[in-house]
């Protein structure tokens, strides 16, 4: 599904990513942790897409294809979607507008045929009822005024409906509660199927306690570390980070 | 113009009789005067139909022209100086100058030295060079004028940290109205910093024509926080203009508190010249009777990454005018700035006039600019509730001007001595507005 | 950045080529000489076949605008007017006065077609819904050719036709109000359309009668080195309702073209007049060569107690638009409203807001633009709110927010707020942003390329607006506003 080669990239002179390299197979469930500032949200940033990063070596495939040089949105009809830590609000656009004209963009670029109206009420309100988000909010301006959990929900309500094969997931948990959490978790794992494919980034353990991962990668100076099974972030959660700033000091 | 030449008012005939008669008497080069003058004649005293002087016709409001202020006896100056300064507490160095003219002068704490302005123009100074830094200012009227006839002032050289409050104090004095015109200029070198107090008083019932100019020129880095208060006399008509010029990484603060004057115009000019700079300029202005206040401001951004605050508060009783004019330019290039600007008044009576007119001029897109300005009667629901805990209604609305005002006065000045002086002069005013 | 780099480059290359109504149409025309006399007011006046006070009227404005001078305050700069080059009076060659359509130039009627405008009553009826139905005045540079849908409203009573044929048929209400809200002294332009205005919309609604269809104006100019000057004039009377919609368009021409339209509407007890203005004359080349100079007065009388008049407008078009559509608040609980969008791009010169004027008690008021500034346009919100000594409990609620695509244009913020009332309560704000680059990223992110998402954000931003356009041409509006910064949105 998702392979990096020796990924090398920079933003304003400073080096964040330094030769990463990852490979995360089909159906397959990877969480990328590490210590703040290891660059791990800006490797979701660049595999999306944007535009603020120099890329200086490496490749992003996906299913073989190298999608570097593609915008950030034919990237997002190829399949890739990123779940902000923190979504955007976008004043005077209604949620509803928002999701229609997204995935009919993408349908288009697809070369699909765009969803009927009733086809898309109807996929919509299935989704959100699944993530127990009200009727009203998807008729508000996208994400304005939305409390850090409503914002998290909308994130992967979007993620169900665009029904994307490769899903990174950035800090997704920060700023929930413990009933938020739960409900968001949930919806990911009902999307789980061996023919989609997560990438889950997260500091602390307890997201991977609700999406269980298949693989675990430790990420510090801007390259893996370290990878295993689910174990290796029990062993995180036990002895910290520390390890891994102190090869950083070196 | 050709035709306003020959349009010419009986004020501003007697404006020219008046620099004719005076220019030869006054220190410094007669020419730099001349050429002032004649910036001022060319368009003559501003009128409504001039846009920056729209709300303040200075050719109605300054019919009749005192003539310059006379140096002033010993005994004259010992009188005008008998009643203690508003600043006192503060215990600041002070340089006091009465009817236009040096007076008194305390030593300068470390970090800054003072030369008469007199002496300064006489010499050819060197720092005169810096006069002008904001070219805007140049060829407004009330500025040029002071250019023509300043008589006497100082220029402040900042070299360091200075640990003192200095103050300015300048005092009209006498049963005769007379005009003065006074500079200040202050230079801050990069790094150093000051906290200056500037005070305005004449005495009630006499129709003086005070007119100030302070001139800032700061270096990188400098710090400056700068307090006035125009506690003129009820029939005084006062002008006066502040500049200030700021290099980069400057942190610049001015606030202005109007509490006097029949008729009073500050102006003020600030402009970002170098990147990362904070400036604030604020103001709280209290009328009542006949009083006309205006404030016109320019803030002018021409460095990235500058932010500036302005905030004005009108509280106007009686059959005031409060005038508030502000502009936020940012010029082209002029990225990441972030200019806010807000406006309130109330009016307390149902004579009282505010207008209002905050504009933004904006050429750069990755700028962050908002303004806002209100007007209106004081809250019906918070009066109502003092008044339900026991404040008799006059209480009530002194406790809510206060507040209000307050915010102009005293916030975000770093210094409680000064600003408690500031909430003395309010406090006075409500009182007297009984 | 990269993405605002492409964007300014896209700006640079703008082209006008997108304005989709620049064609001219070719057809015998009637014209006065050019230039501008006595004999040509005397002229125009005649082929209207104005009885003599309408003519008087305007020998006497013309007498005045002599002794006016041009203004130059706005900030704006065009080459100097020749008014005597210009051409006050042309006419496609009719039958005097149709009867119907069939007797209107084909040629004309195609370009309306081309325009997208129903002129035959059938077609519009044909599978609408009685209530959607809009009534036409187009008014082809000089004269109206044809108004639709006249029987019909002339059974509820309402009076909509051509402003000449008002004046013939229906004197008595054009003396009455004609001048009553605009001056003919005014201002510069307003004098010289009360000189020269040629043709436009009269509408009276009766007492106590909601008009049953939408009305509209569509303004074509065709004819090169013709001013427009149209009037429009419209009257509802107590507790009667009208909503109007104008329209206007003007080939792609080298040269610029003077467009010094008057509006007046006046509005008696508890009536309410919506009028809405969709504004696309041409607004010239990348280089600001040609295009429409719209300098216009419009104003708004709420002279009855309670009534309402809000304006809309969405202003895209115009090389130089000068206009300020203003309420004047006289009767007690009168209520004014103005929405505007204005949307600059290439060299485009708006200079665009309003004037409430609180005259009576417990007037409230409301102001809501919208500027978008792209290209190297420049583009002003002016505005003044007032309360008078008496305007007790007067209320204004003022937001303006600037959008900036590119950094070679501007957007200027000149309110005047003036009150003299304690109990008058004024709110004014005003912000100036940019679309983030990263609410930009969010929508790509989702599938949406650069222009669909600069689209879908700048929707949001004027959506406050749209919201206030009759239906039908909310969408007609969107899609100008998309299409009037094509280019610059990557």
């Amino acid at each position: 599904m998702l392979e990096i080669k020796n990924l090398v990239a920079e933003i304003e002179g400073k080096r964040i990513l330094d030769g990463l390299s990852l490979t995360v197979h089909d159906g397959e469930t990877a969480a990328i942790m590490g210590p703040n500032g290891s660059g791990k949200s800006t490797l979701s940033y660049i595999i999306a897409g944007k535009e603020d990063y120099e890329i200086l070596d490496g490749e992003i495939l996906l299913d073989g294809e190298n999608i570097l040089e593609m915008e950030a949105s034919e990237r997002a009809a190829a399949g890739v979607f990123l779940a902000f830590q923190y979504p955007l609000e976008i004043p005077g656009v209604a949620t509803m507008t928002f999701l229609k004209a997204a995935l009919n963009a993408q349908r288009r670029a697809r070369e699909e045929t765009e969803l009927t109206t009733p086809e898309f009420m109807k996929a919509v309100q299935d989704a959100a009822a699944k993530l127990e988000i009200p009727r009203d909010m998807l008729k508000r301006a996208l994400n304005v005024g939305f409390s850090g959990g409503e914002k998290k929900r909308m994130e992967i309500l979007q993620m169900a409906l665009l029904q994307p094969r490769m899903c990174i997931l950035d800090e997704t948990d920060s700023g929930l509660d413990i009933d938020a959490l739960r409900i968001v978790s949930e919806g990911v794992n009902a999307l789980k199927s061996d023919k989609r494919s997560f990438l889950v980034i997260t500091h602390y353990q307890r997201l991977l306690n609700y999406i269980v991962p298949d693989t675990v990668h430790v990420m510090a100076n801007g390259k893996i570390m370290r990878s295993g099974g689910k174990e290796l972030a029990e062993e995180l959660e036990a002895n910290g980070y520390a390890d891994y700033k102190a090869q950083e000091a070196a | 113009m050709a035709e306003v030449a020959t349009l010419k008012t009986p004020a501003e005939t007697a404006l020219a009789d008046l620099f004719a008669r005076s220019k030869s008497l006054l220190p410094g080069d007669a020419r730099s005067r001349e050429d002032a003058f004649h910036r001022f004649a060319e368009k003559g005293l501003p009128h409504r139909r001039v846009e920056e002087w729209k709300y303040t016709d200075l050719r109605a409001l300054m019919r009749e022209i005192a003539p310059l202020a006379e140096k002033p006896s010993e005994a004259g100056v010992a009188r005008a100086l008998s009643v203690e300064s508003v600043f006192a507490a503060a215990e600041p160095a002070t340089i006091a100058f009465v009817d236009g003219h040096l007076a008194t002068a305390d030593a300068m704490p470390a970090g800054v030295t003072a030369v008469p302005l007199a002496v300064a123009l006489a010499q050819g100074h060197p720092l005169l060079s810096k006069l002008g830094a904001v070219s805007d200012a140049e060829g407004n009227a009330a500025y040029a004028l002071n250019a023509a006839f300043m008589t006497d002032g100082v220029v402040l050289h900042v070299t360091g940290a200075v640990d003192r409050r200095v103050a300015l104090r300048f005092v009209t004095a006498g049963a005769q109205p007379v005009a003065t015109a006074t500079r200040v200029l202050v230079v801050v070198e990069p790094g150093a910093a000051i906290s200056l107090l500037e005070t305005h008083e004449s005495p009630h019932g006499v129709a003086h024509q005070p007119n100030s100019v302070v001139e800032f020129v700061v270096g990188d880095r400098a710090k400056v926080a700068h307090v006035r208060l125009n506690a003129n006399g009820d029939k005084a008509l006062a002008l006066s203009t502040l500049t200030a010029h700021l290099g980069g990484e400057v942190a610049f603060g001015s606030r202005n508190v109007v509490a006097g004057s029949a008729v009073s115009r500050h102006q003020v000019w600030m402009t970002f010249a170098g990147a990362d700079s904070r400036g604030a300029v604020r103001g709280a202005t209290m009328l009542s009777g006949d009083q006309h206040a205006d404030t016109t401001l320019v803030v002018n951004h021409k460095a990235t990454g500058c932010e500036s605050r302005e905030l004005f508060k009108h509280a106007i009783d009686g059959r005031g005018t409060g005038v508030f004019q502000g502009r936020i330019n940012v010029a082209r290039g002029a990225q990441k700035t972030d200019g806010q600007m807000m406006s309130a008044a109330v009016l307390l009576s149902e004579e009282g006039t505010m207008n209002n007119k905050p504009e933004l001029e904006i050429f750069a897109d990755d700028v962050q600019c908002a303004h806002g300005a209100t007007c209106g009667e004081l809250d019906d629901d918070l009066l109502f509730y003092l008044m339900a805990r026991g404040l008799p209604r006059p209480e009530a609305e002194a406790l809510l001007i206060e507040s209000f005002l307050g915010e102009a006065v005293e916030e975000g000045l770093d210094d409680e001595v000064v600003g408690e002086a500031l909430m003395g002069v309010v406090e006075a005013w409500l009182a007297a507005r009984g | 950045m990269p993405a605002v780099q492409e964007t300014i480059d896209r700006v640079k290359a703008i082209d006008v080529d997108q304005y989709k109504y620049g064609f001219e149409t070719i057809l015998e025309v009637d014209k006065a000489p050019k230039g501008l006399s006595e004999d040509i007011i005397r002229f125009i006046s005649a082929k209207k076949g104005e009885p003599s006070w309408m003519l008087d009227w305007r020998l006497d404005a013309y007498k005045r605008w002599q002794t006016m001078k041009e203004p130059n305050w706005a900030r704006g700069s065009y080459d100097v007017i020749d008014y005597n080059d210009i051409y006050y009076y042309a006419a496609p060659k009719l039958n005097a006065a149709p009867k119907s359509l069939d007797e209107v130039d084909p040629e004309i009627l195609k370009a309306y077609e081309k325009l997208g405008i129903p002129l035959r009553e059938q077609e519009v009826l044909a599978g609408v819904e009685p209530a959607n139905r809009v009534a036409v005045d187009a008014v082809f540079d000089s004269v109206s050719v044809a108004t639709t849908f006249k029987k019909e409203l002339a059974e509820a009573g309402v009076i909509f036709c051509s402003i000449s044929e008002a004046i013939r048929e229906h004197p008595e209400l054009v003396r009455k109000y004609l001048g009553t809200v605009v001056p003919v002294t005014d201002n510069f332009f307003a004098t010289l359309n009360a000189a020269v205005f040629t043709d436009g919309t009269f509408v009276y609604v009766p007492k106590g009668v909601r008009c049953p269809m939408e009305l509209s104006t569509y303004f074509r100019i065709n004819e090169k080195n013709t001013g427009q000057f149209e009037r429009t004039l419209i009257i509802a009377d107590e507790g009667s309702y009208v909503s109007y919609l104008e329209g206007c368009t003007a080939p792609q021409r080298d040269e610029n073209q003077l467009h010094a339209a008057v509006v007046e509407l006046i509005a008696l007890d508890d009536a309410e007049i919506k009028y809405s203005t969709v504004q696309n004359w041409y607004p010239g080349d990348a280089n600001g060569k040609g295009g429409i100079y719209n300098f216009v007065t419009k104003r708004g009388d709420c002279r009855g107690k309670n009534s309402i008049i809000t304006w809309t407008q969405v202003e895209t078009g115009s090389a130089i638009t000068w206009k300020y559509p203003s309420c004047i608040l006289r009767g007690d609980g009168s209520r004014g409203e103005f929405y505007s969008i204005a949307v600059s791009n290439g060299m485009q010169q708006v200079d665009s807001g309003t004037k409430m004027i609180h005259l009576g008690k417990n007037t409230t008021s409301r102001i809501i633009s919208k500027g978008i500034s792209a290209g190297r346009s420049e583009n002003t919100y002016r505005g003044l709110v007032s309360a008078h000594r008496k305007a007790s409990g007067a209320r204004n609620f003022t937001n303006c927010d600037s959008l900036l695509i590119g950094d070679q244009c501007g957007a200027h913020t000149v309110p005047y707020i003036e009150s003299k009332n304690a109990s008058a309560v004024f709110e004014h704000e005003a912000t100036t942003s940019k679309i983030s680059e990263d609410q930009l990223f969010y929508c790509m992110q989702r599938g949406l390329d650069e222009e669909e998402a600069t689209a879908l954000i700048v929707n949001g931003f004027v959506k406050d607006v749209i919201q206030k356009l009759p239906m039908e041409f909310a969408v007609e509006a969107q899609k100008l506003i998309a299409i009037s910064l094509e280019g610059s949105v990557g």
